[in-house]
């Protein structure tokens, strides 16, 4: 099937793309930032893509995934990349936990992620943890710092992320997904198990938050709290994946491409308009482009990954 | 045929708040019988549909389809075990196709039945099968619905009001495949509003009124039943 192709084409592209653009423009930090987001949009564009699930509190699995990671390193002497998985797995158990919040819907849905995420990070950064997560004081991995191999593993985590977003394009377990997004009843209706796919979709998106999470708490190696749970890094996601367009691969990479790249122009040296330009669209999508910038290229005929 | 009904509904009760929209609600169906269900807006109709078929949950009382006691289970897997229905406002997947719409079903089936294409031409919507289901009328989406519930191959069809909104012919069309599915042998229960539409049908009706039986019997007959004209008309007629 050429579909399933032109998705594996946009895969490489993107990865190839990754690998070879630090050696053009030695910027080694901005592209894994990047990737970052590229790999937090898709995540967050696997919940609310294909569920219509808003996570405001996406980032509490990126955190808990960094901290996983960190913990595993400096608690039980993994070496990095088994503990960036075990940053992954962190993720999915505090998942798990939160799974009940999937019986709220809507603005409910999005208000309770927040908070809960908000719980973490305040356990997190508690002084009295500080013999467990070193509470307020922030985790140093300098003893593992080696940034060119936690950028290699970032390309790896943004592979595995981008297929699985194109798995649940192409295959019926997407399809699926989408006919609950459009409407739970006639999906149970239909046979399916709804409680399920929801839970499924909901981990697999903290999978991805969590590893993604391990490997940037590799990369910087010295973070605290606020850094990893920084509610911002839930917003920016979600506005790169409504940029871009939700429910498909491009989407979010374009969403992420366009207003990263935006973001690095004019944010640095001019924060407040960028907060600024940020807020507006938002408000600009959800009320004249709900389906994202995706939609506009779709209404032209253009088949859209 | 066997005349031991296929589902069996006893006392069943459900309340919201202080509300009882369902107060003690008993009805059987046979395999391949129609039964029209009516009743004033508010009665319980809808709200016995939706229990029964596991989207709400009874408040006491039994419910069971065969053997099976299906009064605390999950909707799909209510559905698993032959028990469908269509909505009072079609519910179709509306980002998907036609043909995707009862592809999810039939992915999911647990019974043997139709296929896709079957269903689809049965329904009368094979020409549009490549259409994405939001962009169809309202009556393009209740046929939809309608073959959405049968690829399940349902041995209980719940119908809730199909008829309201659709033109003279659609009506035609939509009895004519009602009655072949009850000649399969498939237990129907029929909301509806039309009379006309539902004496082409059946002539046993149940009628409810605040969430209770009032009447169980003959179309014609529930015409002539004071407390039945009473309900729907209002004392002094």
């Amino acid at each position: 099937m050429p579909r399933v192709w032109s998705g594996a084409a946009v895969l490489v592209v993107v990865l190839a793309l990754c690998l070879v653009l630090p050696q053009l423009y030695a910027n080694q930090f901005l592209f894994f930032d990047l990737m970052v987001y590229l790999a937090l949009a898709q995540g967050v564009n696997i919940l609310y893509g294909f569920t219509g699930y808003l996570p405001f509190g996406y980032v509490g699995f990126f955190g808990t995934g960094a901290y996983g990671m960190s913990l595993a390193v400096l608690k039980l002497h993994l070496p990095p990349v088994p503990a960036v998985l075990a940053g992954g797995v962190a993720a999915v158990v505090l998942g798990l936990v939160l799974a009940p919040l999937l019986r709220l819907s809507g603005a409910y849905f999005a208000i309770a992620s927040l908070a809960a995420s908000q719980a973490v990070y305040y356990v997190v950064a508690n002084p009295s943890l500080t013999g467990v997560t070193r509470g307020p004081y922030g985790i140093s991995l300098a003893r593992v710092y080696h940034p060119s191999q936690s950028y290699l593993v970032m390309v790896g985590v943004l592979g595995l992320t981008l297929a699985a977003v194109l798995y649940l394009r192409r295959s019926r377990r997407g399809m699926v997904l989408q006919a609950i997004r459009d409407d739970p009843q006639s999906a149970a209706m239909a046979g399916v198990n709804v409680v399920r796919e929801r839970v499924l979709a909901w981990l697999a998106s903290a999978l991805i938050a969590g590893l993604v999470g391990g490997v940037f708490a590799w990369q910087i190696s010295v973070f605290y709290p606020a850094t990893v749970f920084d509610l911002s890094t839930s917003i920016m996601a979600i506005v790169f994946t409504l940029f871009g367009g939700t429910g498909t691969l491009l989407g979010p990479v374009l969403g992420v491409t366009v207003l990263f790249g935006l973001y690095n122009v004019i944010g640095v040296s001019e924060p407040q308009y960028f907060q600024l330009i940020y807020g507006a669209l938002i408000v600009l999508l959800v009320l004249f482009l709900p389906g994202g910038a995706a939609s506009l290229l779709k209404r032209r005929g253009i088949d859209v990954l | 045929m066997s005349c031991e009904p296929i589902l069996r509904v006893r006392d069943l009760v459900k309340r919201f708040g202080g509300f009882r929209a369902l107060d003690g609600v008993d009805l059987d169906l046979n395999p391949g019988e129609v039964v029209g269900l009516v009743g004033p807006n508010g009665s319980g109709k809808t709200t016995l549909i939706n229990v029964v078929s596991g989207i709400y949950r009874a408040d006491a009382g039994s419910i069971r389809l065969g053997e099976r006691e299906i009064g605390k289970l999950p909707p799909h897997r209510v559905a698993a075990l032959g028990l469908n229905r269509t909505f009072q406002v079609p519910k179709p997947f509306r980002s998907l196709t036609v043909r995707q719409n009862l592809e999810v079903a039939w992915r999911h089936r647990r019974r043997p039945g139709p296929g896709v294409r079957e269903a689809l031409e049965f329904v009368d919507l094979a020409s549009l099968a490549e259409r994405e289901a939001g962009t169809l009328n309202t009556a393009q989406q209740k046929l939809l619905d309608l073959g959405r519930a049968l690829v399940a191959a349902p041995q209980v069809l719940l119908v809730d009001e199909l008829g309201a909104g659709l033109g003279p012919s659609e009506l035609e069309l939509v009895a004519d495949r009602l009655r072949r599915v009850a000649e399969a042998g498939t237990a129907l229960l029929v909301v509806e509003h039309l009379m006309g539409f539902l004496g082409r049908l059946t002539r046993r009706v149940v009628v409810l009124n605040a969430g209770a039986q009032i009447f169980a019997g003959d179309l014609a007959a529930a015409a002539a039943d004071r407390q039945v004209v009473e309900v729907f008309l209002g004392e002094g007629h």
